[in-house]
């Protein structure tokens, strides 16, 4: 069983293809190889800046021979027919057996495949991987057309058994494949042959070329951690850099260095940022203070002077950026001591936010305005909420988010404190933007939760507004993220709130901007006023109608257009809510159908009753008690649902205790009256444990009715009490959910 | 081991005559204001078609908004760029690259010189590519592309291409801290001149001139005219009655192709472009680059024969 060995080595691979590119080709070469009837023991790839490698070990020498009959039409059909029959075989007339059947002579193709030795195989397979490697973005050179992601130098490719070793012949685009390759480009430039991995791999270390990334990648954080420590300090990990860094040299060589006093003041955040960002460095901080004090850089090279002269040259370009981010830092600084966050946000007014949408001045004015809404119900100081919505994007127009975007929020925390702001409104600069993914932290800060759902309800309404709502895989502005945060937001700090007002409040704010130029002062008038009745009202229908009715005939046209849409579009909004929730939710284990019977239920906008809801439902419906249950419920409906279609009547009403002849009758009944009972108080006070046991209690007395009672009697008397009393069953458990949306 | 070179102008030199060693015509500056070397016909029509091409030369080059008055240690409004470019690309370029920063004085051998992926993308010009930023001990002292794509056209054969950032790399081979301190002539020569001799006065007029002066009422125009011009040339007859001959004048109308970018780079540095608006006047210099191209592919240069 020979091994294979594969080596593609090219001008530099970006870090970031490399570890993707090198198991698609393990994928692409051992799925060819099999798919030709090849086996294999195992199979590895490994990747370098220059190379990609692959090592198969135990590969069949050859693929079996393969024998194939096809049976084809009879001796004495048409000359066509027999014609399509060698075509689709490849084979010629006096090449066919003639068989005898049952209906007379037939002909057979008898075609016999060969098995192919594996050099043959690879080589066809790897010249296929090669011309349709999936590179994310590749390019062609010289006067050649092939593609590869970088040009293509020299082609690796050897079997080797104990016999020794064989190149396989094969050639792409002027490049024939060899035993040969390079070592580090400075370091061993010279070209050498290899006869197996093992070899490959040692003499590949010896010329300075560590092949596998994992271990260029310890090795690196292994001296980085050492160097640090010797000083006393700890390297701030950062496994994405590692990776990348791994993915930028063949022959790690660490080295590290101080910074500059100048520097040692900038917020941590800043060097870091400002290091990994231009630089690929890594921070090094010292455990007692928490600054960052030195950094580490990973040349490529050993050099006679230790690296002196990479180092110092390291240090001065650091120094220059390092520099920049100084000025940047004291000149925000400047800027904030002369007029506070307030004067650094006043350039807002000339920044777009969205071209529908206006300048992110107008959007901070609208996220001001409902923040202070929303601040009563989370518990937050509605004047602290407003001053902290109208300085916490200020830092989008401080020079160091200019220069580094992943600062935002962050500086903006920086500099509040620096003006002197309340600690709850500094922090609410930078929570404000948060959860930023399903697995990020949620605010828990009373201030910085009603920023945070303004802000995000703010950007769903406007889009919204202007019908740009997220289709398919389409959601240029995050607004599944946005959703979700507000439902994070709400859900973690258990808020009781009803999302609706605030969907209403910013619709209709969103509304009035884009309508300020068309309508006149009378509809602006109304609209605001309107606006501001919503919180009375609860919601902007009715709000609507109050004031429209008491502003009788001086409506113009806008006015009656937002009334007609608003309810409309917020109801779309809410019902994204939902679908997103329903995805949040089945993360958790509930199901989406238990969502829905939730749902129908009143009070859907505040998601947190919404979900204790759905969550009891889920837990009840688990158990055996709630899965009877679902049946008695289900089974009572469809009588009641059949008899009511075929009477054309409601029962609803009337179920009479002295009708009930049957003891598994009179028994439900009882059962009946105590839950009712029982219920309200148990939903009055949210406590859907106690309705489900409730619930619960029901079962055993449903199934012994539909056991021993039957529910169509002759006696048309018997038979209206009875349907009257399932639809006490539906009344009850309509009380809770709607079950009807539960599957199965 | 090659002498470090003493001035910025030594390093200039260096580069001159390495390049003609390895068979590049030494081209000069194209006579116009651009924003970067590829600006250059020489580069920007010459990597398209199938002809072979090899070339280098020096650039001066503006971008209005990176004026600081002379203040700044890096920025400058107007600079230089060494730009070298091969058709096809030769399979050996990396290591003539190389070549060139040893004849400058940097020994690979105790430098650590890195190739990182950097994608280069000219909405204006139509064209991108792929290559890297060419790393020295954590700085970037070159762009490294191969032509993919110029004009809208697909590049065959591909052009490689080189930019050098003279005033950067060259403080880094002189160790000088801010480029108006760096020697430009031999600081040993009867009149020593620095950078800032020669720039820094410059520096400030231009600056004041590309935020403050420049007329933007004429500008806006400058670029209606440019464009409007280039259409024009281009919708000529390709015969030419007077001599008789087809002559499709693709480098006139590239002119006021290179016309209408530096327009617009001085209007985006008055700031009197809107971020909206910006995208729609990148779309018009790219209408213009791509007709160019699509001219000079006719001309015998671009590989047109009857």
């Amino acid at each position: 069983m020979p091994d294979l060995l594969i080596e593609l080595f090219s001008e530099e691979i970006p870090a970031r293809m490399q570890a993707r590119a090198a198991a698609d080709l393990k994928r692409l070469v051992t799925d060819g190889l099999v798919e030709a009837g090849l086996t294999y023991a195992a199979a590895a790839g490994f990747s370098t800046p220059r190379r990609l490698a692959l090592s198969i070990e135990g590969l069949s020498g050859a693929s079996q021979p393969v024998r194939e009959e096809r049976r084809g039409p009879k001796a004495d059909a048409p000359d066509k027919a027999i014609e399509g029959f060698l075509r689709s075989t490849g084979l010629t007339r006096d090449q066919l057996e003639t068989r005898a059947d049952k209906k007379g002579e037939v002909l057979f193709a008898v075609i016999e495949r060969p098995g192919r030795p594996a050099a043959e195989i690879v080589a066809e397979v790897l010249a296929r991987t090669i011309r349709e490697f999936p590179w994310p973005k590749s390019m062609r050179w010289g006067a050649g057309s092939l593609r590869w992601v970088r040009p293509l130098h020299s082609i690796l490719c050897i079997l080797s058994d104990e016999g020794g070793a064989e190149t396989v012949p094969l050639e792409i685009d002027g490049i024939v494949a060899g035993d040969v390759t390079r070592g580090h480009r400075f370091m061993a430039p010279e070209p050498f042959s290899v006869v197996d991995f093992d070899d490959y791999e040692a003499k590949l270390k010896s010329a300075f070329v560590i092949l596998r990334p994992d271990e260029r990648a310890d090795h690196i954080w292994h001296d980085a951690t050492n160097q640090a420590f010797a000083a006393g300090l700890e390297v701030v990990e950062d496994p994405g850099l590692l990776t990348e860094v791994a993915g930028l040299v063949e022959w790690p060589v660490v080295l590290s260095g101080a910074i500059g006093q100048d520097f040692l003041d900038l917020p941590p955040e800043v060097l870091r940022t400002s290091m990994k960002e231009h630089q690929k460095f890594f921070s090094v901080r010292n455990p007692k203070t928490g600054r960052i004090e030195r950094f580490v850089t990973v040349a490529n090279i050993e050099t006679r002077d230790q690296g002196a002269t990479i180092l110092a040259g390291n240090g001065k370009v650091l120094a220059a950026r390092l520099s920049d981010a100084k000025f940047f830092w004291e000149n925000d600084l400047r800027i904030v001591a002369e007029g506070g966050l307030a004067a650094m946000a006043a350039g807002l007014a000339n920044v777009t936010f969205h071209n529908k949408l206006g300048s992110q001045a107008d959007r901070i004015t609208r996220i001001t305005a409902l923040a202070g809404d929303i601040a009563p119900l989370v518990g937050a100081d509605a004047g602290e909420a407003r001053k902290a919505a109208e300085i916490c994007k200020a830092d989008l127009q401080s020079e160091m988010v200019g220069e580094f975007p992943d600062l935002q929020g962050l500086m903006g925390r920086y500099y509040a404190k620096a003006e002197g702001l309340d600690d709850a409104i500094a922090e609410a600069c930078e929570a404000h933007y948060r959860p930023l993914g399903p697995t990020d932290t949620v605010p828990d800060a009373p201030v910085s939760i009603a920023v945070a759902l303004a802000d995000k309800i703010d950007t769903l309404a406007g889009f919204w507004a202007i019908d740009e709502k997220p289709t398919g895989s389409k959601d240029p502005f995050a607004l599944r993220r946005a959703a979700l945060g507000i439902i994070r937001l709400i859900l973690t700090n258990d808020l009781r709130l009803s999302l609706d007002r605030f969907i209403d409040a910013q619709l209709l704010r969103h509304k009035i901007e884009l309508n300020r130029e068309e309508a006149n002062d009378d509809d602006i008038d109304t609209l605001e006023e309107i606006l501001a009745e919503i919180g009375k009202y609860g919601v902007f229908g009715s709000a609507f109608r109050a004031v429209v009715d008491a502003r009788k005939g001086k409506n113009g046209k806008v006015v009656d257009d937002i009334g007609k849409r608003v309810p409309d579009v917020s109801d779309d909004l809410l019902s994204f809510f939902h679908d997103r929730l329903k995805v949040h939710l089945r993360d958790h284990g509930v199901r989406h159908d238990v969502i829905d019977a939730c749902l129908a239920m009143p009070g859907s906008d505040d998601l947190t009753l919404l979900v204790k809801r759905a969550t009891a439902l889920s837990e009840f419906l688990g158990t055996e008690d709630g899965e009877n249950l679902l049946q008695g419920f289900k089974r009572a409906n469809n009588i009641l649902t059949q008899a009511e279609e075929a009477d054309g009547v409601e029962y609803s009403f009337g179920a009479d205790v002295k009708f009930a002849e049957e003891a598994e009758e009179k028994a439900l009944f009882a059962a009946l009256a105590r839950a009712s009972e029982q219920l309200a108080p148990a939903m009055e006070a949210e406590d859907f444990g106690k309705a489900m046991s409730v619930m619960a209690d029901l079962r055993a007395p449903i199934d012994a009715f539909f056991e021993a009672v039957q529910v169509n009697a002759e006696n048309s008397v018997l038979r209206r009490n009875r349907l009257n009393m399932l639809s006490q069953i539906r009344g009850i458990c309509a009380g809770v959910a709607d079950l009807t949306r539960i599957e199965g | 081991m090659t002498e470090k070179p003493k001035s910025f102008q030594e390093i200039i030199l260096r580069l001159q005559s390495y390049w003609a060693g390895q068979g590049c015509a030494m081209l000069q500056p194209y006579d116009m204001e651009v924003g970067a070397g590829t600006f250059h016909p020489a580069t920007t029509l010459r990597a398209l078609g199938d002809k072979a091409w090899a070339a280098a030369y020096v650039q001066p080059s503006r971008r209005p908004t990176d004026g600081r008055y002379g203040e700044n240690p890096n920025r400058l409004q107007h600079y230089y760029q060494y730009q070298v470019i091969i058709k096809p690309s030769p399979p050996d370029l990396q290591d003539l690259y190389l070549g060139s920063l040893a004849a400058i004085g940097i020994d690979a051998s105790v430098h650590d010189v890195r190739f990182v992926e950097d994608d280069w993308e000219s909405p204006t010009l139509g064209a991108w590519g792929l290559g890297w930023e060419v790393w020295c001990d954590g700085m970037e002292v070159s762009q490294f592309t191969y032509f993919q794509q110029v004009g809208g056209h697909d590049c065959h054969p591909v052009s490689g291409e080189l930019t050098y950032g003279l005033e950067r790399l060259a403080m880094y081979v002189l160790g000088v801290d801010h480029v108006m301190d760096m020697p430009f002539n031999d600081p040993k020569s009867p009149i020593p001149l620095t950078y800032g001799d020669v720039f820094r006065q410059t520096e400030e007029e231009y600056s004041r001139h590309n935020f403050d002066l420049a007329s933007t009422d004429q500008l806006f125009r400058h670029f209606e005219d440019a464009e409007a011009e280039c259409a024009r040339i281009l919708a000529a007859p390709e015969d030419d009655p007077r001599s008789g001959k087809r002559i499709i004048a693709a480098h006139p109308a590239y002119d006021q192709c290179i016309k209408a970018s530096h327009l617009f780079n001085l209007l985006d540095a008055r700031g009197v472009i809107s971020v909206t608006e910006r995208q729609a006047y990148i779309g018009r210099v790219r209408a213009l680059a791509k007709a160019c191209a699509d001219a000079f592919v006719r001309t015998e240069a671009g590989g047109y024969s009857a």
